[in-house]
């Protein structure tokens, strides 16, 4: 299988553990990933207004190189770029007119992008689509003894029609976790909005969430949170650990993106992680379980 | 027979009425007001006004209302109102609107960078400032 790849501004910065695990982890299961030679800042968020077209641009060029790169599928692994890209595609295909009016404007662009070229995928659907056994192949029987609160968020899986499973209750990613040999853990809030770019405005608010995300997944026996999105883990990992220098009574639990995991599962070393840009650091619980 | 309780409402709002159904097409009437929106909304302790009472206001044509309240600026665009509409509207797209008819109105940035401390900066992954910019500035 091959793929184009579009990793977004975070994933080459603070993200960089999410892109380095996964382009690993796609490599073992033999999947071509190869990243757009150009592309552009998605815009984080969608504009769900019907005329603000030039927030629409940004995502559209994107999509114009990934159709120049010629390969059917786009590998999107950020959440927030997920969703903005899937929506501002989904917008052109439904507003035939809208499209017109940003191909006028893109001027630069001797390719036009209609809507359906390029699929865009998410990683826990590539990973579906790679099927459970060639996982095993590369996994193997063994279990790794690990409890998983797997946390989806939200941009992942709403609104509705670019949602990668059911909006309010989802199991690809619990799935993803039990083919590579670790035990998911279902707790209540693994759908809630972690707050988002709040944390610039209203922090009291990301604070509540992650307070309600953390506690949930450890009163549920969780050894570890997954997240899929660089803007969640920043708000799991780095407020709570605000909130623990805080408040001595709360307890942690180390955040990961869900690739740094799975690699681990698949053989792949720890060592090509970068622990400095955790928090919370995971290699005690690592080690712990014998796998540092 | 005169009635015995009068209730008086504001003038129509004729313009931000137009304005807000240009760009939504959302249709508040459709709203029966159950409260879902609220009840699901991880913020609503932090608004003013709750998401369901926006919507009421919305059907009154009261915008002035709604402009007093912080309502559309804690909303983190979750979209959990909307999957939990049991009619169906797209709660998430209303605040948008709002947000964007405000902006277009009178602070077309109510957001300054540099009230960013540096610190914070060394660890937020840019998408929380490109999302909070492209939310808060027009």
């Amino acid at each position: 299988m091959e793929v184009s790849y579009y990793p977004g501004c975070t994933l080459k910065t603070n993200g960089k553990n999410f892109e380095v695990t996964t382009l690993k982890l796609l490599e073992k299961l033999d999947v071509d990933v190869k990243e757009l030679e150009e592309w552009y800042c998605c815009g984080v968020t969608f504009s769900q207004s019907e005329e603000n077209l030039i927030q629409k641009v940004a995502p559209i060029r994107t999509l114009v190189k990934a159709k120049e790169a010629g390969r059917k599928k786009l590998l999107v692994l950020c959440a927030m770029c997920y969703n903005t890209l899937k929506r501002a595609v989904k917008f052109i295909k439904d507003n035939p007119d809208k499209r017109d009016v940003i191909h006028d404007f893109m001027d630069r662009e001797s390719t036009k992008y209609f809507g359906d070229e390029v699929e865009i995928i998410d990683l826990l659907s590539l990973l579906k689509l790679i099927g459970r056994e060639k996982i095993r192949e590369v996994v193997g029987d063994k279990r790794l003894n690990l409890k998983v609160a797997g946390y989806y968020g939200c941009m992942l899986l709403r609104p509705r029609d670019i949602a990668i499973d059911s909006e309010t209750n989802p199991t690809l990613l619990e799935e993803m976790l039990e083919n590579f040999g670790l035990s998911p853990v279902y707790f209540p809030f693994r759908v809630e909005c972690c707050g988002s770019y709040q944390i610039l405005n209203n922090s009291d608010f990301v604070r509540k969430q992650t307070r309600l995300i953390v506690s949930s997944a450890i009163e549920n026996g969780a050894d570890f949170i997954v997240t899929l999105c660089p803007l969640c883990f920043y708000n799991l990992d780095e407020v709570q650990k605000e909130i623990a220098e805080e408040d001595s009574a709360f307890k942690t639990i180390p955040v990961m993106y869900i690739s740094q995991l799975l690699s681990i599962a698949a053989g792949i070393s720890p060592e090509i992680n970068d622990f400095n840009l955790h928090s919370i650091d995971p290699r005690p619980v690592l080690r712990e379980k014998g796998l540092l | 027979m005169e009635p015995k309780v009068s209730i008086k409402l504001p003038a129509k709002d004729a313009a931000r009425v137009e304005r807000f159904a240009e760009i939504t097409g959302v249709n508040v009437f459709a709203c029966y007001q159950c409260g879902n929106c609220s009840a699901s909304c991880p913020a609503t302790e932090f608004m003013d006004v709750p998401p369901h009472q926006v919507m009421r206001y919305l059907q009154l044509e009261m915008f002035d209302e709604i402009v007093k309240a912080n309502t559309c600026w804690i909303c983190a665009a979750c979209i959990t109102c909307t999957a939990k509409c049991p009619r169906g509207i797209d709660i998430a797209k209303a605040m948008e609107g709002l947000r964007q008819i405000f902006l277009e109105e009178q602070e077309f940035a109510r957001y300054n960078i540099f009230d960013i401390k540096k610190k914070v900066l060394e660890k937020l992954p840019q998408i929380a400032l490109v999302g909070n910019f492209r939310k808060n500035i027009l």
